[in-house]
């Protein structure tokens, strides 16, 4: 495999006038990763990518790849693709030229060999022939990937490159993807709106908000210990409760809230004064019904309930329930008891590990 | 009657093609006459004669060569020049951008009598000699506007993401416009310069203020009919008409097969086997 670089971005910032698109951003994307962006819509993410690819020029702030400032370079300079969302591929060409246009673009002059091995690996041989129009959906978003691909770009953008497509392709597609990218061993930076799809496929998933990067890491890293209430509730969904830290015994907090008592490792804590945020994914939260409350394991965190609503969602059960302060958490249940479910109206107590618990600044 | 409900619309459709196409039919069978006297109004004889014989009559030929190539010189610069204005006004934000949007309108609502006249009135007062010269100046002042209004449609419609793509392909500025730019705009341009071909070689009245002594292919036409036009000028307007229609029926079928290359394939039609064919064909 070849040698690549990290790219990097050092504290890059652009403004649309009064507007600030990206915030101070900074990190680092280890060489040959796979590395997803999601973010809400309008956080900058776009704006980030072209960047990166020459699009758009920086306010300030600085683009490297290992240690060659790329900021300064012309789009067409840099060794980075870009595989568009609305694929942009070129109409009046056919495929086979689509793919071949940056290497005839290099002056390189024998393209057939390299165009052909791209387009099978991306399994559009027969279809060299044929105009981008005449492709299906899935088709010219691969002819996309290829036309990228082809050029052994140090940095591969994708822009939101499922987005037009319909959930089984789209699965198709996240697998075809992680294969090239394991095969040819390119950096990634995958932009996506899928929080699902950046879990599956990324190696690093970093959230962004309002210009900035709230979190990164191991998708499951993120997952399970959410550091701000914003990445708490985007990826996936949260219960969280105010309330205030009581006391911190060795390693453990103390959170006292609406008159109960919630204990976390002090490693999950990212509060920093008194006013704490104690949260917890649904999955994580089991029920019990109320006569049963003596079952609840003893160092557990607990809330009596009443259940309010009750969806079945085959997989799993999603349980709305009514604390006593007023509140409702979400609680989602493997379908895999046997007997009754919990019916709305019935008393029951939700309990979960205190190594499932986390602390959020407010 | 329900015969005549279902068909009418066709009827109707014949009737006015019809109506469009007698004084051309007129014109075309007018050109193998013979005419008894100087006027070419009634049919006498059947005969070849114009069509041998072109150039017979003294300043046919000179006038239609004299049309031909003003037709030629005015829109290639208008072309060129039109194209230009339209890519900085769709690309570029400069002042007096709006302005320019709607003064290029001007040549084309202007009456003719008006422009012609005005024109006469500047190269008069500038004591600029009338002839060649200043017709071209004056068809390419009109040609421009129609050029620019096409070109600039063409362009609006043009995705700016195709020519990122470019760039992030590694195609220079250059490269850039010569590879996707260009190709996508170029039926446009070239829609442009035949319109302003046509309208330059129709054109009579701006020609004629401005002509001074040159005769065009119009103005000798118009000289002629008080005098009775001789049969060459049936055989040349027919002319112009076959070559104006070859030129129109091969952008249609240009058009029709890239239209045809483009068209969606029905689903059945896009299994690896049948796009071997399709490919070759
Ligand atoms: N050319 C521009 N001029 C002015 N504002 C812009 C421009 N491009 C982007 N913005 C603004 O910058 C912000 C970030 O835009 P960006 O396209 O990066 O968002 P995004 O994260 O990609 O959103 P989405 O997920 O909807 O694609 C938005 O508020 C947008 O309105
Ligand atoms: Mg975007």
């Amino acid at each position: 495999m070849r040698q690549v670089d990290d790219l990097r971005l050092d504290h890059l910032t652009k403004s649309f006038g009064e507007m600030t698109a990206v915030d101070d951003l900074s990190l680092t994307i280890p060489a040959g990763s796979f590395f997803a962006l999601v973010g809400a819509s309008g956080c900058g993410k776009t704006t980030t990518l072209r960047m990166v690819a020459g699009l758009e020029d920086p306010t300030s702030g600085r683009i490297l790849i290992g240690d060659r400032d790329i900021t300064g370079m012309r789009a067409y300079q840099r060794p980075v693709n870009t595989v568009f969302q609305s694929y942009a591929l070129f109409p009046h060409l056919d495929i086979y030229e689509n793919v071949a246009f940056g290497l005839r673009r290099r002056g390189i002059k024998d393209v057939k060999g390299p165009v052909e091995s791209m387009l099978d690996l991306v399994e559009l041989g027969p279809m060299a022939r044929r105009k981008p129009s005449q492709l299906s959906g899935g088709q010219q978003q691969r002819v996309a990937v290829a036309r990228a691909l082809i050029n052994e770009p140090e940095v591969l953008l994708l822009d939101e490159p499922l987005g037009a497509l319909d959930l089984k392709l789209r699965r198709q597609m996240q697998i075809e993807l992680k294969r090239i990218q394991t095969e040819v061993g390119t950096t990634f930076v995958h932009v996506t709106h899928d929080q699902e799809e950046a879990m599956t496929m990324a190696d690093t998933v970093a959230v962004m908000n309002a210009g900035r990067i709230e979190q990164m890491g191991y998708p499951a890293e993120v997952y399970e210990l959410p550091r701000t209430l914003f990445v708490a509730n985007f990826l996936g969904q949260s219960n969280i409760i105010s309330g205030a830290v009581a006391g911190s015994d060795g390693s453990m907090v103390t959170v006292s809230a609406h008159g109960a008592a919630f204990r976390l490792p002090g490693d999950r804590n990212s509060a920093s004064g008194a006013a704490i945020l104690v949260g917890v994914r649904p999955e994580k939260v089991t029920l019990l019904d109320a006569v049963d409350s003596a079952r609840v394991p003893a160092p557990h965190n607990r809330v009596d309930g009443t259940v309010t609503d009750v969806s079945y969602t085959g997989v799993s059960t999603q349980y709305l329930v009514r604390t006593p302060w007023g509140q409702e958490l979400t609680v989602f249940e493997q379908n895999d008891i046997v007997g009754d479910r919990a019916a709305v109206g019935d008393p029951v107590v939700m309990h979960w590990a205190v190594e499932h618990t986390f602390g959020l600044e407010p | 009657m329900n015969w005549l409900r279902k068909n009418l619309i066709a009827i109707i459709g014949i009737l006015v093609l019809i109506y469009l196409f007698i004084p051309i039919a007129v014109i075309a069978v007018m050109s193998f006459n013979k005419p008894e006297g100087k006027f070419n109004i009634s049919w006498n004889q059947f005969s070849t004669d114009a069509w041998q014989n072109l150039c017979g009559v003294p300043g046919v030929c000179d006038s239609f060569l004299v049309s031909i190539q003003i037709g030629l010189i005015s829109t290639v610069v208008a072309t060129i020049f039109g194209t230009m204005i339209a890519f900085a006004l769709v690309r570029y934000r400069f002042r007096g951008r709006s302005s320019t949007n709607l003064l290029i309108f001007l040549p084309m609502a202007t009456p003719e009598v008006v422009m012609g006249s005005s024109l006469l009135a500047l190269f008069l007062n500038l004591r600029f000699p009338l002839g060649e010269v200043t017709v071209i100046i004056a068809h390419i002042m009109f040609i421009i506007s129609f050029v620019v209004v096409t070109v600039k449609a063409r362009l609006q419609g043009l995705d700016p993401r195709l020519e990122e793509a470019a760039r992030d392909l590694y195609a220079s500025p250059r490269a850039t416009f010569r590879y996707v730019t260009l190709p996508l705009v170029l039926p446009g341009i070239i829609g442009a310069a035949l319109l302003g071909f046509a309208l330059s070689f129709d054109d009579f009245i701006i020609s004629f203020f401005n002509a001074g002594t040159l005769v065009t292919f119009p103005i000798f036409i118009w000289g002629a009919a008080q005098r009775g036009i001789p049969v060459q000028v049936n055989a040349l307007a027919t002319l112009v008409f076959l070559v104006a229609l070859v030129v129109v029926l091969t952008s249609q079928f240009v058009s029709y097969r890239r239209r045809k290359s483009l068209e969606i394939l029905p689903e059945e039609d896009r299994s690896p086997a049948t796009v071997d064919v399709m490919s070759r064909s």
